[in-house]
């Protein structure tokens, strides 16, 4: 019989192979594993960096020693041994003076399996993008382009050479080097990541990419990106991020800080796919992630992601409104499968005059994965005529996994409105059903109804990424009916 | 085109189909009528392929071919459609793009190639004109906030575009005003032709008035206890369900 029952959906869909899942033998330098201040110091030497750079990092690295792990995420998993990593990994064969033409073939090859060639990127003319594999940037396309509007785009460690005085007033400014554990780790040993600089007025003619990959084992990647959009700018900031499939976890804990100046207007989106662990839950990526975005007088922030990888995700990108009439977004669909646990959501915290904020999350759980969305609307007393509007809506599939919502919200001034939307939904028989009985097939039309659930989200996507976030999804979800 | 020997089914071990026959041949539009709870919907479902129920016994064939073991998407790509009662929600998925992939999926599935956009275009402009639908219907999700009788309406729609051999109409007239039936039923017999056939389930006589039909049959507890011509639906709405009760009781 053709039946396609609900349990050889499951099969199949545990079966899936992580398709990133490949491990390219590259030649690296890898430090000793294990972290302490000459770590941090040989961090800081190794990238010649200046000397504020370096007691940046200590001073960093001295208040993570006090700190302990944050444990009140809906997330369980060993901690990781902060002594059983190596803090830092980079392609031997790497030159930051190369031009693309002599990246390592083998590293081509490896972003050709990713479906990023680089030739491909150059002759697509809207993307410019900076790829960072373990911890090193390996190439940054299009410089010369934006150079020409005066836009910078770079990796940080040469930022941090080449433009001292933006990377010293900034760095830090939003998220802080002891803002949270994980922040003040990456703060210690971060050894690249990207930066940009959108100068006054300057509407960024393309898209800024950057795609995050970690290839070697027993590693783990920091990566610090900095972006700001000087007064009456605009960018759009795209990331991607997967990882070999390893039994062991891996850890991941970037930064991202966001400035937005005066009339400034910064669009941040997120494809992230790190290994999520195999079917039994072993392996896959740690991904602790502080992103936060501070937005000055009418400027706006909007940060879309997409999330079906990893292990565990613990990550609430943010928006700080400090000046009046800003606008900070949040769009998101997180995606959990098999033993996948993610606690996931945003901070709005509404400082200036008639600020605004709206949050739509969307979280789709499978198999025995725990999805949470955490978020906090947080109101100060001078926020006069604040708005907020949060949607939060969850789709089930099958029996074992869990949708929690957890939303907090804090207001010190009366004149704030504030709205919250929950909905919870499953995916029904008799939606697959009708689906089929119009020629549908069962996998394609979870697709069909998955991506109808996301659609307010992918919407916000860039073109190029929507297509891959919807391609995403059913990878990710293909099956699963309850 | 479709030829059913001797079908028993159940749900939950409880029997509800006990032993239908039926023939319907091309270009003929055939009415099953009957009360609550007779194994209309039922009939209508397993015809589709539902996988909640079970054919313990007999056979469904589609043009000489017996289709009770496939898959529900596979019988609609041999020309199967079913109208439903009660047409479900799927939010985000406007009509228009469901209807791509419906027809996509069956071209792919019977060797051809995707419609191309102008040609969708066209049929959608086409159809949705016979239906009486605004377009700006068509961007809306399917059937979220519908009202019953647009619901109904965008069942038929659909069914424009899909062309099917054999349609099934389930109460295809609950939820519809006098109006809207005219417009659904002048749809439907637009669609007919001497190639495809309709099988009309109704509980009442009233939308036979619209679409008249060259058989009916009276299904009572499982099984068709009574076969006639279109004015065996007028004696029955004299009469009522209570004359077959009776009858069968008897």
């Amino acid at each position: 019989m053709s039946k396609y029952t609900e349990d050889d959906l499951k099969i199949e869909l545990e079966n899936k192979e992580y398709e990133y899942g490949f491990y390219t033998d590259i030649e690296s330098e890898t430090f000793p594993i294990g972290l302490n201040e000459d770590i941090v110091r040989a961090i800081s030497l190794k990238k010649e960096e200046p000397q504020w750079m370096t007691d940046w990092r200590i001073e960093a690295f001295r208040a993570w020693k006090e700190m302990t792990e944050p444990n009140w995420a809906n997330v369980a998993y060993d901690k990781p041994d902060f002594q059983a990593i190596s803090y830092y990994s980079a392609p031997k064969k790497v030159d930051p003076n190369k031009t693309l033409d002599d990246v390592d073939p083998e590293l081509l090859a490896m972003y050709k399996k990713l479906g990023i060639s680089l030739d491909e990127q150059k002759k697509m003319n809207n993307i410019a993008m900076d790829i960072v594999v373990d911890s090193v940037s390996v190439a940054t396309t299009f410089k010369k382009t934006l150079a020409e509007k005066g836009i910078i785009f770079c990796p940080i460690s040469e930022a941090i050479k080449e433009h001292p005085e933006l990377v010293q007033k900034y760095l830090g400014t939003v998220v802080p080097q002891k803002d949270n554990f994980y922040a003040a780790l990456n703060s210690a040993v971060f050894s690249d990541g990207s930066f940009c600089y959108i100068p006054k007025g300057v509407r960024c003619p393309m898209e800024l990419s950057t795609y995050f990959r970690i290839n070697q084992a027993g590693t783990g990647q920091f990566e610090r990106t900095l972006v700001i959009a000087d007064e009456g700018s605009y960018v759009s900031y795209l990331e991607g991020c997967t990882a070999p499939s390893r039994d062991e976890n891996q850890l991941h804990a970037a930064v991202v800080e966001l400035i937005a100046l005066d009339d400034a207007e910064i669009k941040y989106s997120t494809v992230q796919n790190w290994y999520p662990g195999n079917k039994e839950g072993k392996g896959g990526v740690f991904n602790f992630v502080t992103k936060r975005g501070l937005c000055e007088k009418n400027a706006k922030i909007s940060w879309t992601q997409v999330e079906t990888g990893s292990a565990v995700t613990w990550k609430y990108p943010s928006c700080v409104l400090k000046g009046d009439n800003s606008i900070g977004e949040f769009y998101s669909i997180a995606v959990t499968n098999n033993f996948q646990q993610a606690d996931t959501g945003t901070k709005m915290v509404h400082l200036g005059k008639n600020t605004k904020s709206t949050i739509i999350s969307k979280g789709i759980s499978a198999g025995k994965s725990q999805n949470s969305y955490r978020g906090l609307v947080q109101i100060s007393a001078r926020a006069d005529n604040a708005r907020n509007f949060s949607q939060c809506d969850s789709l089930l599939m099958g029996n074992n996994c869990g949708a929690h919502t957890f939303p907090y919200i804090e207001s010190k001034n009366t004149s704030a409105k504030i709205e919250h939307e929950a909905t919870t939904s499953k995916i029904g028989e008799d939606q697959v059903f009708y689906c089929n009985q119009r020629g549908i097939p069962t996998e394609k039309a979870i697709a069909l109804i998955v991506n109808g659930f996301s659609k307010e989200v992918l919407n916000k996507l860039p073109m190029e990424f929507a297509v891959e976030a919807q391609k995403l999804l059913e990878i990710s979800l293909e099956g699963s009916v309850g | 085109m479709l030829s059913i020997k001797n079908l028993h089914a159940s749900i939950e071990d409880k029997e509800i189909l006990k032993g239908i026959n039926l023939e319907v041949k091309a270009g003929e539009v055939h009415a099953i009528m009957g009360p609550n709870g007779a194994g209309k919907s039922t009939l209508s479902s397993i015809i589709a392929g539902n996988e909640n129920y079970e054919v313990t016994q007999g056979e469904i064939n589609l043009e000489g071919e017996d289709i009770s073991e496939l898959a529900p998407e596979e019988r609609a790509h041999k020309g199967v459609f079913l109208s439903f009662q009660y047409p479900v929600e799927i939010p985000g998925v406007s009509v228009t793009n469901f209807m791509k992939t419906s027809i996509n999926e069956t071209r792919k599935a019977n060797g051809q190639e995707e419609m191309p956009a102008n040609e969708m275009l066209k049929l959608i402009r086409e159809k949705s004109e016979l239906l009486e639908i605004d377009r700006k219907f068509l961007s809306r999700s399917l059937n979220e906030g519908f009202s019953g009788g647009e619901k109904k309406r965008n069942e038929i729609f659909q069914m424009a575009m899909l062309n099917p051999k054999l349609a099934i109409l389930d109460e295809t007239d609950s939820g519809l005003d006098i109006d809207a039936l005219r417009i659904v039923a002048n749809g439907v017999n637009k669609l007919k032709s001497k190639d495809n056939a309709v099988i009309v389930i109704t509980h009442y006589q009233r939308l036979l008035e619209y679409i008249v039909p060259d058989f009916v049959h009276v299904l009572y507890d499982g099984k068709i206890v009574k076969s006639g011509g279109k004015e065996l639906a007028l004696e029955l709405e004299e009469k009522g369900y209570d004359w077959i009760k009776q009858e069968q009781e008897a």
